[in-house]
């Protein structure tokens, strides 16, 4: 590798591969805002900030099970204590033995005293794993479902701020550590403490001298636990940021291989690779040293404790007469007494972990959602026999006093006023920006009367997209008012207001599952032939009964079996077959060629006949027929009117025009 | 499995040593309670405390040389797997590298970078924990039962009887979990990619309000998950009751039966505390190697995804061309006859029967409705993909004949799908020439439009671009990819309706910007807005793979009907109107 390269390398990646322990628990640093204080999903080892709170909410999960848990912690007990007890039942057997008074007879009720006592513990060790399986997997459902609960109800901009990847792995990777933790490290935990508690009295009981090395031991081992754990989780750190980095430069190269092909820049990739790898290499092969060793110094010095016992055991045996069965139980425990400690010092990373992940879930759980409707909000009713919906706008609302207001009014009964919905939007003086500081939309005001045509045109960036997120209340505006049909969209229900505006995306979305289901997305009770006629509306029936099964075609992958344009169509026949009153087309048919594009226009048109539609295009040509044509530019509405007052003005929307048509 | 050895091979030494090492650990472990025994059969029973002392003496240094073969062993065993996987993974990349567009669209690009990134981890995982457990777990199962039979060989029997037992009920319950485990990580799966699903498609669930069936539909998999685990789990925590019980059953059979022997006189009681050892470890070494077992399913079966990668023959290389020196030099481009299909055993051509010629400085357009082929007729000129029948030449050579490097250095590209990389607008700009100056840089983004946005980023061209460019919007990144390619000026330039999402303003900008700075260069132009190509010097009209018509806009305007009918479904209101 030429050296200037390497320098480079080693500069673009030096924080990331060699971050503080500040940087681990922000994350990576990216071009994308992130929340206050997530990290990114796969730092294992990252300390919990607040254990008692964090603890204190899962338990909430498990708390509704009490007597299960009661059974769970009696077994635990039941099952340690039978193990201890088992193991003890050697001593007089074995003093049976050796003395006089042996006889086949005292050895048979021995060895069937051990087996009910061991048959016991066996019994209650399956009962806890089974119960408390039940109560982590119910825990760990309602978990899930509450985050995805929760994820439902987080407003928009908390998606578009978010790392997707990062929001996957709060559900994969922090829920099942908790669920691992649940699982498994509750009851070790307590199991562990009993036998070392345990284990330790029946010890001291046995023979005090001996316990003293045991005694001196355990120190011995934290420091190594202390020593051989910090290493390892240091080294553990370094290698999952060193993962981190090559999968996602893995990831990235991979995703783009088409355009390293065209620029020849394979080699470029590969020494790049070739840095991160061997970066990687180092690093992980420490962290899994220092992981690898924790087993064998744990166990051995626990070997070392044993020697140690037998042989001053066998002394004590010779000088002081202590029993042989005290001998041989007393090394059993000196062997088993490292085991819980290991497992428990184990614990101590999966607990940090798992409280990590359990913190990055509350986290989402905190984040504010989406704001309440306002105190008697104005919901949407659907009279299906008239086919027609109303405003259902209670009494006491501040509104019915305005001027106004009341025009529309259809009907009322003791509570409510009811009103027609009819699809008129207005904009007054509306400023908006994504972040405070920079205004996207400057005091735009505009109407579309119930409907109407509104088209939007203007280059990239210059807030057309952002209007529409403002009408269905994606976002909430900072200065001004948006009306629906002369009701501030804040008065309304949320969810009325989206079901009553249809939206057509440009990046098209579509779910796994079959054509006629996505169709169908669009209203929930539409019949197969609602379903099929907003298909032939939209164009996309005879291309879908091409399809091998024709509506029930599964869509896999965000439907990666059919081309853009063809997802597009979809797209507009699930607005199409919304009653919605609203239409929202946002570069709706940009992949559609312009010849099948002329060929829905009469289903478009159809479409936006009798709905209040605003559109937003590149093509001039789809929105010439608009009732009314903004010209946007930096956020400010520059010119606007029909398409003919446009061209008499001469200014920007007749430039763009004639840039289309100066070859005519 | 032969082709991994050249993995093995640099690193046989860390292979060997660290299995090694482990034995020492599992010598020590076996000979561990044969000294506890000793102690207390001979030392105790004779009072000889020296003995005792020397014994408890020699077990210490035994156990501290286990603890030195344990971290060695450790180490050696980390040194060998993870090498391995890096050297493996490096040649996997390589080999990605030099796949062909054909190659690529075979595996799914997700597909490719689980294999590199958790196929490869799945093989290290194994590979470290069999070079610690390969030896260590059969040693001391043959370790203990030689020990045990030397001991007492009538004992030893009852070992003997309760292994197969054990054997066979973790195959059993192997054989039922395994299946529940492969349904469950299905319900998994399908559960992720429901979230990922949600996490896109956030504005199409809110627009339409349908938050709550999705919650809904989510709850349902969710449960549905739920009760496969439970399935899954419910057999395998059986595992541990099932064997504990075998274990215990075995220490009571030791106890009954060599406590017997012991009172008739024929066994020291000493061995009575080795053997329920013994009987541990044995069992512990059959459950080591279930788990082995039960991981290297998992582990071969991504070893056999690395496999198939490694193994795939890379359709397009240049191991055939005659001029490995030759350079694009003026830019020609010819089409002879050329057919096409994506699969060879597809009836229907992508592209059939393909003539036409472009002298050097001239553009050539390429119009048609989508699915026409036209993305594919120009990926054949860089040689993306290998021509069925028929030739392209490139300067009047076969492109094959080149070099894929010359090749692919003389033709500029700008892809339907294209993707800019996380870095800076700068370091993108760069792929096009990475020797290129400030000024030339300047030049081509000039010329692509994207000087005036870039300026107005507070950091300019140091600007860094989130992975796939998503701080920019759809026309800006298209800009920048233009530009990119303008930056390696040369000879022939293609765009693949790369300025759809260009404004029709700015894009009549660019393609004058072409006819000043790439003038000589020949320049082809895929579109589909009709004003993007009526200059054309040629335009080609595609359908269904076929050339249905050829020559400039005017010829084409009156004698071409599929050509007509674009023109009018994008012009007839603009002429009503006038």
């Amino acid at each position: 590798m030429r050296q200037e390269k390497l320098e480079y390398l080693q500069k673009k990646y030096e924080s990331r591969l060699n971050p503080g322990k500040e940087d681990i628990l922000a994350g990576p640093k990216g071009g994308m805002p992130k929340g206050p204080g997530h990290g990114k999903g796969n730092m294992a080892g990252g300390k919990p900030k607040n254990i008692k709170k964090t603890v204190g909410r899962l338990l909430g999960y498990i708390s509704n099970e009490k007597w299960k848990l009661a059974v769970v912690c009696l077994c635990v007990v039941g099952g340690t204590v039978a193990s201890l007890a088992g193991s003890y039942m050697l001593r007089p057997i074995i003093n049976g033995l050796t003395s006089e008074s042996g006889s086949t007879a005292s050895l048979l009720r021995g060895v069937l005293a051990m087996a009910v006592i061991y048959l016991l513990g066996v019994l209650a060790q399956y009962l806890q794993q089974r119960i408390m399986i039940g109560i982590s997997q119910n825990a760990i459902v309602k978990l899930r479902n509450d985050l995805f609960g929760k994820l439902q109800k987080l407003p928009v901009r908390y998606y578009d701020t978010n790392n997707h990847g990062d929001m996957m792995s709060r559900f994969t990777n922090d829920v099942d550590a908790v669920g691992e933790m649940l699982d498994r490290t509750v009851v070790q935990l307590i199991s562990g403490a009993i036998s070392i508690a345990g284990t330790f009295a029946l010890m001291i009981y046995t023979n005090v001298w001996l316990t003293l090395i045991t005694i001196v031991m355990i120190p011995v081992m934290l420091k190594a636990v202390q020593i051989v754990g910090g290493r390892s989780r240091k080294y553990y750190r370094a290698q999952q940021a060193a993962i981190g980095t090559l999968n996602g430069y893995i990831e990235e190269t991979v995703t783009g291989q088409k355009v390293v092909k065209v620029f020849n820049h394979e080699e470029d990739a590969r020494e790049e690779f070739e840095y991160l790898n061997k970066d990687l290499r180092g690093k992980q092969i420490k962290a899994q040293f220092f992981g690898g060793i924790m087993g064998p110094v744990m166990g051995n010095l626990s070997q070392v404790s044993y020697s140690l016992t037998a042989c001053i055991g066998g002394i004590l045996c010779v000088l002081r007469g202590f029993d042989i069965g005290g001998l041989t139980v007393f090394v059993n425990y000196s062997r088993q007494f490292s085991r819980p400690i290991n497992e428990v010092a184990m614990q101590v990373n999966t607990i940090f972990s798992a409280l990590a992940g359990a913190e990055r879930v509350f986290a989402v759980m905190d984040e504010e959602p989406e704001k309440e409707d306002v105190p008697g909000a104005i919901r949407i009713a659907e009279d299906a026999e008239q086919a027609k919906n109303f405003y259902v706008i209670p009494k006491e609302n501040a509104l019915t006093g305005e001027e106004g207001f009341m025009e529309d009014v259809c009907g009322e009964d003791a509570d409510y006023y009811y009103k027609e919905v009819k699809g008129a939007v207005t904009l007054t003086n509306v400023t908006f920006g994504y972040n405070p500081d920079k205004k996207i939309l400057k005091d735009v005001s505009l109407y579309a009367k119930p409907g109407q045509k509104i088209a939007f045109v203007g280059s990239t960036g210059a807030g057309k997209t952002t209007i529409t997120n403002l009408i269905n209340r994606f976002y909430d505006i900072d200065e001004g008012c948006i009306t629906v049909d002369n009701i501030p969209v804040l008065e309304l229900e949320r969810d009325s207001l989206r079901r009553n505006i249809a939206m057509v995306l440009q990046d098209t979305h579509l779910f796994t599952g079959t054509v006629r289901e996505n169709i169908r997305y669009g209203r929930l009770d539409a019949t197969d032939e609602e379903v099929e006629q907003a298909a032939r509306t939209a164009s996309a029936h005879s291309f879908i009964m091409r399809l091998e099964h024709g509506y029930d075609t599964m869509l896999e992958g965000d439907g990666a079996n059919l081309s853009q344009g063809q997802r597009q169509l979809i797209n507009i026949a699930r607005a199409a077959v919304s009653k919605a009153p609203i239409l929202i087309l946002d570069e709706a048919t940009s992949s559609v060629d312009t010849r099948t594009e002329k060929h829905i226009e009469k289903g478009m048109d159809r479409l936006m006949a009798t709905r209040t539609t605003l559109v937003i295009a590149h093509r001039l040509s789809t929105v010439r027929n608009a009732n009314a044509i903004m010209v946007l530019e930096n956020g400010e509405i520059i010119e606007r009117g029909d398409h003919d007052d446009l061209l008499l003005q001469k200014g920007r929307y007749y430039e763009l025009y004639t840039g289309l048509s100066e070859l005519d | 499995m032969k082709r991994y050895w050249k993995y093995v091979k640099p690193y046989l030494a860390a292979f060997i040593i660290g299995p090694l090492l482990m034995i020492v650990e599992v010598l020590g472990e076996v000979l561990l309670p044969k000294f506890m025994a000793n102690i207390i059969n001979v030392g105790a029973a004779s009072h000889n405390v020296p003995y005792i002392a020397g014994m408890g003496a020699a077990m210490v240094v035994t156990a501290l040389l286990m603890m030195l073969g344990g971290i060695g062993g450790a180490y050696f065993a980390a040194k060998a797997s993870i090498s391995f996987a890096a050297d493996v993974r490096s040649d996997v990349f390589d080999k990605v590298q030099k796949f062909s567009f054909a190659n690529l669209d075979q595996f799914s690009t997700g597909s490719l970078v689980t294999r590199l990134t958790n196929d490869i981890t799945q093989v290290q995982n194994l590979l470290n924990m069999a070079l610690r457990m390969m030896l260590r777990a059969p040693g001391m199962l043959i370790g203990a039962l030689i020990m045990a039979f030397m001991m007492n060989a009538q004992l030893a029997l009852v070992v003997l009887v309760v292994m197969p037992i054990l054997v066979i009920l973790i195959a059993i319950i192997i054989k039922i979990a395994f299946p529940r485990f492969e349904i469950m990580q299905k319900k998994l799966d399908s559960l992720n990619s429901n979230i990922q699903e949600v996490l896109t498609n956030v504005r199409v669930i809110k627009s339409f309000v349908r938050e709550g069936y999705e919650e809904q539909r989510f709850a349902g998999a969710n449960e549905d998950l739920k009760q496969s685990s439970l399935n899954a789990f419910k057999i395998v925590i059986l595992n541990m009751p099932v064997m504990m019980l075998l274990m215990n059953v075995t220490t009571l059979g030791i106890v009954w039966f060599g406590g017997r022997q012991i009172l008739a006189g024929s066994m020291p009681v000493g061995d009575l505390t080795a053997f329920t050892t013994y009987i541990v470890q044995i069992l512990m070494s059959l459950m080591m190697l279930a788990m082995v077992l039960l991981q290297s399913s998992r582990a071969l079966a991504s070893l056999h995804r690395i496999t198939e990668v490694l193994d795939t023959e890379v359709s397009l290389t240049d191991d055939g061309c005659r001029m490995p020196e030759k350079k694009v030099e003026s830019g020609q481009v010819e089409f002879k006859d050329v057919v096409f299909r994506y699969y060879k055993d597809n009836k229907e051509a992508v592209l059939s029967h393909i003539s036409f010629k472009v002298e050097s400085g001239q553009i050539l357009g390429i119009i048609g409705s989508t699915g026409s082929g036209k993305s594919t007729l120009v990926q054949m000129i860089p040689r993306l993909y290998d021509v069925d029948e028929g030739e392209v030449l490139v300067d009047g050579v076969n492109v094959k004949d080149y070099s894929l490097k010359n090749l692919r250095d003389g033709v500029g590209m700008v892809l339907q799908k294209n993707v800019l990389f996380s870095g800076t607008i700068m370091e993108n700009l760069m792929w096009g020439d990475s020797n290129a100056s400030r000024e030339e840089l300047l030049e081509a983004s000039k010329a692509a439009q994207a000087d005036p946005f870039v300026n107005s980023f507070t950091e300019g061209y140091l600007t860094e671009l989130g992975q796939g460019g998503v701080n920019v919007s759809g026309g800006q990144k298209q800009r920048l990819c233009i530009a990119r390619a303008l930056l390696k000026k040369s000879r022939i330039l293609i765009l693949d309706d790369s300025t759809s999402a260009v404004d029709t303003a700015t894009e009549a900008k660019i393609r004058e910007s072409f006819n000043n700075t790439l003038k000589d260069a020949t320049k082809i132009i895929i579109a589909q807005r009709i004003t993007s190509v009526m200059e054309a010097d040629q335009i080609l009209v595609l359908d269904e793979g076929k050339i249905v018509g050829i020559g400039n806009h005017s010829q084409l305007l009156k004698t071409c009907e599929p050509y007509q009918e674009i023109y009018y479904s994008q012009m007839d209101k603009e002429v009503s109107a006038s």
